[in-house]
């Protein structure tokens, strides 16, 4: 995914002069032809991804479209305050893309990691969440971000399912049957294979924010399980408000909130969270009973 | 005039050495250097002026209404119910007002990019300045921006109003803490020392320390 994403915002900037790209080190090295062509907006900072977000909203007021780009602990929790004030006080947009989500960078401990991304900037208003699930749904997600002016946040990983879904915006309904299992981004795989033989609905999504709720009161029945590759629970408030007075049981699963103080690699972290296939086998039929 | 108009703003008292340091940098600003007017607010190619060190913004507002860009009459209801006007200004509410601040160590940055953005559209006449406050360099987001504007050699100007407010100080000064800029100091209360220092064109980033009497004294 992130080589699809240097490709593809690569070319946005030969095409659009309005485009910039911000870096703060983090992919420099991948983005170096763009850097050298485009010197005027093709911009590495430093390892400053306060400033990083702040010459992202500078650029945004004067009429430009910033992408920004880093590992998500220090795109989005580190900058936090920059990212609530510098665009969305501002009435400013950019287009935010990470890598390093959860817990890909596995090997480099708890510093890297970022499963709580997602829940930050669901404390500001006005965000567009991506997650796409497999590398062939990133360059429309980067393309459209270019022709207007809101805020995006495009959440790359390591993990892809087998199949693209271009078309995962919406709520996609992959296969029908009983209780609702929603899989956001790379968990519809994972979701696949631990429902294979289960009489339950599998829907997708890669644009978990703004959460398609009209689509979710569709098709939920009374129960409900959202697979998010994030802090588990992040959308059982949205998924609430979408069910509101429908009688329903929800199961939210995701990555926990402790701290595995372990290494490996992201399949290792993925069991020890319960999102490998038998584990989320286990929560599922645990819940539906 | 300025000084008549301040005396209407009131509800915010906690603020007022805050406000009253700013208020002749702001004058020679708005009546001397920058190229704005309500008529022109809204032209890309307009000079931008940030108020990093939005606490206390009652002279602000003042030149503001002096020059044109928001109706007098808000300035008598600052900081209440429905009125554009609140203790740290926002850029969606108020005319002219190109920053939202307040939280301290945001204007800089915010000034980085938009020179930045200035430069890539071609406005090179369009000026980017920034004021600050001494205590508020010692918020650390300052330095990412002092430092990757020295090093990319970004023309903009920083004015930092010296009211000695920092609680540590700085040893050797606030200049010693812009390396790699130029540097004008000034009376902060002297309208043609604060033009000469703000109307020079540099090819490489600005600092103007404006000096006012201490805040604590």
């Amino acid at each position: 995914m992130r080589e699809t994403f240097v490709a593809t915002t690569t070319a946005l900037l030969d095409e659009d002069p309005r485009t910039a790209l911000v870096l703060a080190d983090i992919s420099a090295d991948v983005f170096a032809p763009a850097l050298r062509r485009h010197p005027d907006r093709a911009l590495n900072v430093g390892i400053r991804e306060q400033l990083m977000v702040g010459v992202g909203g500078g650029l945004a007021l004067t009429g430009m479209r910033p992408y920004l780009h880093s590992y998500a602990p220090f795109l989005i929790d580190r900058a936090y305050e920059q990212i609530k004030l510098d665009l969305g006080h501002q009435d400013a947009g950019a287009v935010l893309v990470s890598i390093g989500g959860s817990y890909d960078a596995a090997a480099a401990g708890y510093t890297h990691q970022s499963p709580g991304d997602v829940a930050l900037l669901d404390t500001l208003d006005g965000w567009t969440v991506q997650v796409p699930g497999h590398r062939d749904e990133v360059p429309a997600m980067l393309r459209e971000a270019a022709r207007h002016d809101d805020r995006v946040y495009i959440r790359l990983g390591l993990q892809e399912n087998a199949r693209a879904h271009p078309d995962g915006g919406k709520l996609r309904v992959l296969r029908r049957g009983g209780p609702l299992v929603l899989a956001v981004g790379p968990m519809l795989d994972p979701v696949l294979a631990a429902t294979r033989d289960l009489d339950v609905t599998v829907a997708y999504t890669n644009t978990p924010r703004p959460l398609d709720v009209e689509g979710l009161r569709l098709i939920a029945g009374g129960e409900v399980v959202v697979v998010e590759p994030y802090l588990a629970g992040t959308s059982a408030r949205l998924v609430g408000e979408a069910l509101n007075g429908l009688p329903h049981r929800a199961l939210h699963l995701g990555v926990g909130r402790a701290e595995i103080r372990d290494y490996g690699t992201w399949e290792d972290h993925a069991r020890a969270h319960g999102l490998d296939a038998a584990g989320l086998r286990k929560s599922i039929t645990d819940f539906l009973g | 005039m300025t000084a008549t108009t301040l005396r209407r703003l009131t509800g915010d008292e906690k603020h007022a050495p805050s406000a009253h340091s700013t208020l002749d940098v702001l004058r020679v600003l708005y009546e001397r250097v920058l190229r704005i007017s309500p008529e022109t607010a809204d032209e890309p190619d307009r000079d931008r002026f940030l108020l990093s060190k939005g606490h206390g913004p009652a002279a602000y507002y003042a030149v503001l209404a002096d020059r044109g860009f928001i109706p007098e009459h808000w300035l008598d209801r600052m900081g209440r119910w429905h009125s554009r006007l609140g203790t740290h200004p926002d850029r969606v509410l108020i005319p002219g007002v190109e920053v939202g601040t307040g939280s301290l160590g945001h204007g800089l940055g915010l000034a980085v990019g938009t020179a930045l953005g200035l430069r890539a559209q071609g406005f090179t006449e369009a000026r980017t300045f920034v004021l600050l406050g001494d205590a508020e360099l010692d918020e650390g987001s300052n330095f990412e921006a002092i430092a990757y504007a020295a090093a990319i050699r970004l023309p903009l100007t920083a004015i930092v109003i010296d009211n000695q407010s920092a609680t540590h100080g700085w040893p050797g000064g606030i200049p010693a803490r812009f390396p790699g800029w130029s540097v004008s100091q000034v009376d902060g209360h002297d309208h043609d020392e604060i033009d000469r220092a703000l109307s020079v064109r540099h090819e490489r980033p600005h600092l103007v320390v404006a000096t006012v009497e201490p805040k604590w004294s």
